[in-house]
């Protein structure tokens, strides 16, 4: 007896998906800071004020309806919600927790095979499944050169699971494995650089962004489009949850993450790296006490994490100078 | 309200799990909310930093003004937060 | 057209003229020269894939999946510790009701190292919601992956398919093979064309949360009913295969003498090509015995074992692997597929050709032996490790 196909009522809502928010007219408004078009929707399940919504929401404004996207085991696996609910309008696939590498590779393949070219092909992963679990697969994916866009976005723990730690956790910080404790046992290993790690592959073009710029992220995200080859962004997406600040905060607590440096706004295209320095400024103390999560340390361990912040800051900058040189000569 | 698929028995549903828009706007996520943002327009400057801003893109942009969908709001407070003007006002839902 | 090739080459070529559109597949002995053709086969333009060079046989299977979702047929091959290494994908590609089709050549799980045939790799996919064939000869190979393609891309099928040969028996020996040409096989097999796919203009996603209340346990039930069909669809379209290649791929088990045998051996893989030469020698010395060969693990072939063995007064299955703790997994399954069957004869196990070890003809005679003995004087041992350096010990 053969399976009965979804009724055909159903089948005509994926032809012409009827998107409310949609513009009659191509063209935004002349007041809207961002390209207007939804293609991820409400009716998520992501927590209050969750910073990796808004990740999502910006990059899907950036790539347009012509994307596909690979979604490993993460917060985002979930967010869509149960069955039958999804919160997008672009062909989407949920996938293992290691393999967002392996399977962009696939879908770029396939549609390669299909002689289609001009479809952005997008894997999703979180920081756990990106720096731990899925660097075998990102690592590959970037070495033979898919043309595919990966995105890790960073809530620097595994959030989906309930806080535990990552390779991509900042140094100082509380998570459920990193619990403090009498042995004051916090995060103590420095943050995994995937950034740097992408750069050590000669990939063509790599980028941190963060929720907190939009613009630079929608741009960042275009410029990966045009990239005939693989490129990586790193985009800072702060989790209430997981980094106990109120929900309103979320945009705040990732500017100042960039005004004091502890998450830098920089680009490195073809081995040149361009950073984007800003007028604000803070200390890395009044990022640190927006989160609950840091707030265990000592002036002392503040001080050392100032420093730190600091002297890769100092890093980064030399960087610029001397690739940027390299490259004019 | 939202047109989605009457899923029954075994022979309902596709082969695999499969679905397809608009259907996470089947999910009222407003039912969530402790506070409630209120934009009180007559100091609205429309620079749409509160639809920007909000993660669940429950602020719509209708003739040039922010109009927030309470079906899916959560009231996380951003859009409050980000106004320039401080025109958002989160009030606390009370049953009626 | 007649060549002579491996049981590898074979894989590869079938891989060719079924036109596979994306292949993915890393490096393992002894399946190594499998993706060296396709690579060769690519880089001449006579096979036109795209060929994903990954990093390891977990990614392969994940390209492939993700490949097959947006509508490509897609093809790999591995071995051992490659595919106990995928075996989480394999579980996915089921659930995600793909129909991917790979040519695993059965080799042992170390450690120790060992490159050589054995079932335990395959055999320890079993739950994983994949066809499995296992064939005694490279024309088998080719036939079974042709096959394959065509009842796995069914619509009321969609599952994956593993195709075995064993390590070297196979994967490395020449046989004459007859290779058709790639017209005879695109009127045999049409293009892969889903309906459920990742398709830029109907939106869908794949592979969300399900709830307990809603709808996983449906889905779990759909790969069942997908199997059921698909057993169903092998021996129907075996006609459509003898129409198209001049020979019928065959049933989901093969029978050799069993019509009115006494004694009967049930065996997968090219031991049971093996068995079919020590059946003759002793059906020349007046035993009357016969062999049933398994060519599909899964979908398992109750009714028509049931059928097959029904007049036989003894069984014994043989295994080229086995469950510790328990017994060799052939002979369990074969077992229990008699249980409630009109016919319970006595059975025995036999574990044999353990990392490659060789199982000749006078092996299986002397099984044959055993068998008798037991007809004789009652079963004793119910699984024997055979050609053990050395006496079992322990229960019997």
């Amino acid at each position: 007896m053969a399976d009965t196909k979804a009724t055909p009522k159903a089948q005509k809502a994926t032809t012409a998906p009827k998107d409310p928010t949609a513009p009659k007219a191509p063209k935004a408004p002349k007041r809207l800071p961002l390209p207007e078009q939804e293609l991820m929707y409400s009716g998520h399940v992501g927590c209050l004020g969750c910073g990796a919504c808004h990740a999502m929401r910006y990059t899907l404004k950036a790539t347009g309806p012509r994307t596909i996207l690979s979604i490993p085991a993460c917060c985002w696996a979930v967010m869509p919600g149960v069955f039958p609910n999804t919160c997008f309008s672009i062909p989407h696939v949920n996938t293992a927790f290691e393999v967002t590498g392996a399977s962009i590779s696939g879908i770029r393949a396939a549609l390669d095979a299909k002689g289609v070219k001009d479809v952005a092909v997008v894997g999703w992963a979180g920081d756990g499944g990106t720096a731990d679990i899925g660097i075998q697969a990102l690592s590959g994916m970037v070495e033979r050169g898919t043309r595919a866009i990966y995105v890790m976005y960073d809530n620097e723990a595994y959030m989906n699971t309930g806080i535990q730690r990552s390779s991509s956790t900042p140094v100082g910080a509380w998570t459920t494995t990193t619990p403090v404790g009498a042995t004051r046992d916090y995060k103590k290993a420095p943050k995994k650089n995937i950034v740097e790690i992408m750069v050590a592959h000669g990939i063509p073009y790599t980028a941190t962004a963060s929720v907190a710029w939009p613009k630079d992220l929608i741009e960042k995200v275009q410029k990966a489009m045009s990239v005939q080859g693989p490129s990586f962004l790193h985009i800072f997406a702060p989790c209430p949850t997981g980094w106990r600040h109120p929900p309103e905060l979320t945009l705040e607590v990732a500017r100042i993450a960039t005004y004091s440096r502890v998450f830098p706004i920089f680009e490195v295209e073809r081995g040149v790296y361009k950073v984007k320095q800003h007028k604000k400024e803070a200390t890395v103390k009044e990022y640190l006490q927006m989160q609950g999560r840091f707030r265990h340390l000592t002036e002392e361990e503040i001080a050392a994490i100032q420093a730190s912040v600091d002297q890769a800051w100092k890093v980064l900058l030399a960087k610029e100078k001397f690739t940027t040189e390299m490259a004019r000569a | 309200m939202v047109d989605r698929p009457d899923y029954r028995t075994w022979r309902d549903v596709p082969p695999m799990p499969v679905c397809w828009y608009p259907s996470a706007l089947g999910n009222p996520t407003g039912g969530w909310r402790t506070y409630r943002p209120v934009i009180h327009m007559d100091k609205c400057i429309h620079c749409a930093q509160c639809w920007q801003g909000c993660p669940d893109a429950a602020i719509h942009w209708v003739d040039d003004s922010p109009e927030v969908d309470y079906e899916q709001c959560k009231g996380c407070g951003i859009c409050a937060h980000e106004c320039p003007v401080d025109t958002i006002e989160m009030v606390l839902e009370v049953k009626e | 057209m007649r060549k002579v090739i491996t049981g590898n080459y074979t894989a590869s070529y079938a891989a060719k003229l079924c036109r596979a559109e994306v292949v993915a597949a890393y490096p393992i002995t002894p399946q190594t020269s499998i993706v060296e053709k396709l690579a060769e086969f690519v880089s001449s333009g006579e096979m036109k894939s795209q060929y994903i060079k990954v990093e390891s046989e977990h990614s392969a299977m994940a390209a492939c999946i993700s490949a097959a979702q947006v509508g490509a047929r897609t093809f790999t091959a591995t071995s051992s510790h490659g595919l106990v290494l995928m075996h989480e994908m394999l579980h996915w590609a089921a659930g995600a009701r793909l129909p991917i089709v790979m040519a695993n050549v059965n080799r042992a799980i170390a450690p120790p190292w060992s490159v050589w045939a054995d079932h335990t790799d395959s055999m320890s996919q079993r739950d994983t919601g994949w066809m499995q064939f296992y064939c005694e000869s490279n024309q088998e190979v080719l036939d079974t992956i042709i096959m394959a393609y065509r009842v796995c891309e069914q619509p009321d099928v969609l599952l994956p398919a593993m195709v075995n040969m064993d390590a070297f028996i196979l994967s490395h020996t020449s046989e004459v093979v007859n290779v058709p040409d790639i017209k005879e096989v695109d009127a045999f097999l049409p293009p892969f064309s889903p309906e459920w796919r990742l398709d830029i203009e109907h939106p869908k996603s794949f592979g969300s949360l399900a709830g307990p209340a809603s709808f996983y346990m449906e889905w779990r039930y759909k790969i069942q009913h997908a199997m059921d069909v698909a057993a169903k669809r092998f021996k129907e379209e075996s006609r459509a295969f003898e129409r198209h290649f001049g020979r019928p791929w065959g049933g989901l088990i093969d029978c050799y003498r069993t019509a009115d045998a006494d004694a009967v051996m049930v065996a997968m893989g090219t031991m049971a090509s093996t068995a079919k030469q020590a059946v003759d020698d002793m059906r020349d010395k007046g035993h009357r015995v016969g062999l049933v060969r398994i060519r599909a693990f899964r979908p398992f072939p109750t009714a028509d074992l049931r059928e097959a063995l029904k007049g036989a007064k003894v069984v014994g299955v043989m295994d080229r692997s086995h469950t510790f703790g328990h017994e060799g997994p052939v002979f369990t399954e074969v077992k229990a597929s008699l249980y409630n069957g009109a016919a319970r004869p006595p059975m025995a196990g036999f574990t044999v050709g353990i990392g490659g070890r060789d199982v000749l003809d006078t092996t299986i005679a002397g099984l044959y032996g055993r068998l008798y003995d037991a007809l004789d004087r009652g079963l004793g041992r119910e699984v024997s490790w055979i050609d053990l350096k050395g006496d079992e010990e322990g229960v019997a």
